[in-house]
C-alpha cells in the first residue's frame, strides 16, 4: 500500500499517507482506538472502499485495474457481525465462494467437509443452519466460510470483538494455527492489544488515520514509538513486558570491585576500605570468577589465613549477563542476596547486580516511564538509547 | 338462502370467476411491476426513492371511483380499464414493503456478500429478496385484499364480477342481492388471504433444520 489516503465525502480524513508492505505469510494487525481509521484501510484491500489517492498493490498488481468482484473472491473476508447467511445451511455457508466461482459440486462438498474438520466441529452441523450453533461456533463457520475458496490473503475486521474470552481465545488459536500452518496472509482489525500481541507478525499502531508505529509485538514492547503507542500497550503490559525482554547485561552495575586469589588479606582489606564496600569478588588474572570473600571472612582469618585463595568462598551464586531478568530477578530475591556477580559465556566476571539495582528494576517496572527513568538511566540507557532510533511508520 | 342459490348460482359462479379473475390479474401486474422496482429503489439514492414512494402513495389516495370513471377516457369500460385501476391500487403496498423489507436486510449480511464477491444481482437474488421475501408478501397479501375489495366497485365501468350484484341491489332495493355480492367478496377476500399466508410460510427462507 503506497501512500493510501481516504477522504470520506463530506471532508473526514479516515486515512492518512498509509505505507505499508505485507509479506506473504504475515500476520499484520491494524491497532488503533475506534475512528483511528483500521477499517477504512482494511475495506480499501478489498475495494469495499475506494481510496481518494494512493495505490494498493496485490502481488504487484494494483488492485484498481482489477474487477472488484473478481478481486473480493480471492480475499477472505470475515466481520465481526459474523454475517453468516442465516437462510443458508452451514454448507452452504461454507462454500458460498466456491459456488460463486461455480466449482463443481463435488469438490464443494469435499472442501465442506474439510473445512469443517479444520474447526473441528461435527460433520452433520454442515446440514444445521447457523441460528443452531453458538456464537462462537459460527464464528468458526465465519472464519473456514473466509478461506473455502483457497483465498491466500484474509481479512478480518474484530472478529472476535463480541465473543466471551474462552471462545475468543480458541479462535485466536486456530487463527493463528492457520496462519502458521497453511501459510495465509492476514490482515487482522483489532482494538485489543493482548490480542493483538498474541496473534502478529507485525503490529501495525494507527490513530487519527495514520500510521504511528509499525514493528512485531517484541519491538512494540520494547520500543513504543510514542506515548500514545506506550499509552496503548498500556502500564500493565508495559510492567510484564520490561523484565521479560530486559537481560541482567542491561541492569547490572559494570566494573565490579574484584582481586585476585593470589592478594595478600591486608590489600583486600585496603581494597574494602578504598571502595568502601565489605565483600569483595575474586577473580584470575584472566578475569574468570573464582569466588568472594566477605568482611566477617577477613575479620574471622586474618591471623590464620595470609592469601586471598585461602579464605574465599568458591561456591557462590551467579547469574549470566544474557539471561532474562524475568527469570533471574525472583531467584535472586528468593535467596536474600545481597550482591550477585554476573558472567559473561566464558565465566569472566562482568559486573555485579546490587540489592540497589533490583530495587531500580522492580521500581521501574511498576511505575516506570517519565519520572523514573531520570534515576535509572544509568540502569538501563543501553535501552533507551535504541527506542530513540525505533520510529517506526514506515514499510 | 337456497332459493337464492337456485335463482343465481350460475350467475354467481361466473361472477365470482370474473372477480377472481380481474383481481388475479391486476395482483400480477402489482407484483410484476411492483416488486423489481422496490428491490432497484434500494440501489437507487434516497430522493429518488422518496419521489418515487410519493407518487405511489398519491395514487393511492385518488377515490376509487373517481379512478375508474378516470379509466373510461383511456381505455373505454369493460375488464380492461377495471384491471388497470385496480392494478394502480395494489402498486403502493406491495412497493413499499418490498423497499422497506430489502431495506431492512441486516446491513452486515449484504456487507459478508458483497465482501465476499456477490455482484449486486447476486446479493439481491440469493440474499436480500430471500431475507426480504416475508415482508414482501405481506405486502402483496395487503394488495390482494384491497384488490378483491375495490373490484366490486368495477362493475360500475362495466367489468362484471360480484359488483355486479351489490349495485343491483341497490338499485332495486334487494337486500339480498347486496348480501349475495358482498359475502361472497368478503369469503373471496379471506380464501386468497389465507391462500397468501400459505405462500408467505413457502417463501420465507428456513432458518433451522426441519
Ligand atoms: N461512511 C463514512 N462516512 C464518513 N465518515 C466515516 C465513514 N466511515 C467511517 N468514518 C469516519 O472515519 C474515521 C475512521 O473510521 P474507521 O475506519 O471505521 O475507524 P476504526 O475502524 O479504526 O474504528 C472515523 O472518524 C469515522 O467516524
Ligand atoms: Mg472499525
Amino acid at each position: 500500500m503506497e501512500h493510501l489516503n481516504k477522504t470520506y465525502p463530506g471532508g473526514k480524513v479516515a486515512v492518512e499517507d498509509f505505507n505499508l508492505e505485507i509479506e506473504k505469510g504475515e500476520f499484520v494487525c491494524f491497532i488503533g482506538t475506534s475512528g483511528s481509521g483500521k477499517t477504512t484501510t482494511m475495506r480499501m484491500i478489498n475495494r469495499m472502499l475506494s481510496q481518494t489517492s494512493g495505490t494498493i498493490k496485490l502481488n504487484g498488481e494494483d488492485i484498481g485495474k482489477m474487477d472488484p468482484v473478481k478481486l473480493r473472491r480471492q480475499i477472505g473476508y470475515v466481520i465481526q457481525n459474523i454475517g453468516l447467511m442465516p437462510h443458508m445451511t452451514i454448507r452452504d455457508n461454507i462454500t458460498l465462494v466456491p459456488r460463486l466461482l461455480k466449482w463443481p459440486q463435488e469438490k464443494m462438498n469435499e472442501r465442506a467437509k474439510e473445512m469443517i474438520k479444520l474447526v473441528e466441529l461435527p460433520e452433520d452441523y454442515l446440514d444445521r443452519y447457523p441460528s443452531q450453533l453458538s456464537g462462537g461456533q459460527q464464528q468458526r463457520i465465519g472464519v473456514v466460510r473466509a478461506l473455502a475458496a483457497d483465498q491466500d490473503l484474509v481479512l478480518m475486521d474484530e472478529p472476535f470483538g463480541a465473543l466471551d474470552p474462552i471462545t475468543r481465545e480458541a479462535l485466536q488459536d486456530l487463527v493463528k494455527d492457520l496462519q502458521e500452518r497453511l501459510g495465509k496472509t492476514f490482515v487482522f482489525v483489532t482494538h485489543d492489544m493482548d490480542e493483538a500481541l498474541k496473534l502478529s507478525t507485525r503490529i501495525v499502531v494507527m490513530d487519527g488515520g495514520k500510521i504511528m508505529q509499525v514493528d512485531t509485538p517484541d519491538g512494540i514492547l520494547r520500543h513504543p514509538a510514542n506515548e500514545f503507542v506506550e499509552n496503548l500497550i498500556g502500564k500493565d503490559r508495559l510492567i510484564q513486558a520490561r523484565p521479560s525482554i530486559t537481560t541482567v547485561g542491561q541492569v547490572m552495575l559494570k566494573d565490579p570491585i574484584a582481586t585476585t586469589p593470589g592478594k595478600s588479606l591486608t590489600d583486600a582489606l585496603r581494597l574494602m576500605h578504598d571502595k568502601r564496600v565489605d565483600s569483595l569478588l575474586v577473580t584470575d588474572e584472566a578475569g574468570i570468577l573464582k569466588g568472594v570473600i566477605g568482611i566477617e571472612d577477613v575479620d574471622y582469618n586474618f591471623n590464620s589465613a595470609t592469601s586471598v585463595s585461602d579464605i574465599m568462598k568458591k561456591d557462590l551464586f551467579y547469574v549470566q549477563s544474557s539471561s532474562l531478568i524475568r527469570d533471574t530477578v525472583e531467584r535472586i530475591l528468593k535467596r536474600g542476596l545481597k550482591n550477585i556477580p554476573v558472567v559473561d559465556d566464558n565465566h569472566r566476571l562482568v559486573g555485579i547486580v546490587t540489592r540497589a539495582t533490583l530495587v531500580d528494576i522492580v521500581y521501574d517496572a511498576l511505575w516506570g516511564d517519565e519520572e523514573a527513568d531520570e534515576e535509572t538511566n544509568n540502569i538501563h540507557h543501553g535501552e533507551d538509547a535504541d527506542s530513540a532510533s525505533a520510529k517506526g511508520g514506515e514499510a | 338462502m337456497m332459493s337464492f342459490l337456485q335463482t343465481y348460482g350460475a350467475q354467481l359462479l361466473l361472477k365470482t370467476w370474473q372477480h377472481l379473475y380481474i383481481s388475479a390479474i391486476a395482483l400480477l401486474l402489482g407484483v410484476i411491476v411492483a416488486v423489481p422496482i422496490g428491490v432497484l429503489l434500494t440501489r437507487a439514492n434516497d430522493t429518488v426513492a422518496n419521489v418515487v414512494m410519493s407518487i405511489a402513495s398519491m395514487l393511492q389516495t385518488i377515490p376509487a371511483m373517481a379512478l375508474l370513471a378516470l379509466m373510461i377516457p383511456f381505455f373505454g369500460i369493460g375488464s380492461v380499464p377495471a384491471i388497470i385501476a385496480l392494478f394502480i391500487y395494489s402498486l403502493l403496498p406491495i412497493l413499499r414493503n418490498t423497499y422497506l423489507g430489502m431495506k431492512d436486510v441486516e446491513p452486515a449480511l449484504i456487507d459478508a456478500a458483497k465482501g465476499m464477491g456477490m455482484t449486486s444481482g447476486q446479493s439481491i437474488i440469493k440474499v436480500e429478496v430471500p431475507m426480504a421475501a416475508p415482508v414482501i408478501m405481506a405486502g402483496i397479501r395487503l394488495s390482494a385484499t384491497y384488490v378483491i375489495a375495490w373490484a366490486a366497485l368495477a362493475s360500475y365501468i362495466g367489468a362484471g364480477g360480484l359488483g355486479d350484484f351489490i349495485f343491483n341491489g341497490l338499485n332495486l332495493y334487494r337486500t339480498d342481492l347486496i348480501l349475495g355480492g358482498s359475502i361472497p367478496v368478503i369469503i373471496l377476500a379471506l380464501v386468497v388471504d389465507w391462500l397468501l399466508g400459505k405462500l408467505e410460510a413457502a417463501v420465507t427462507p428456513r432458518t433451522t433444520q426441519a
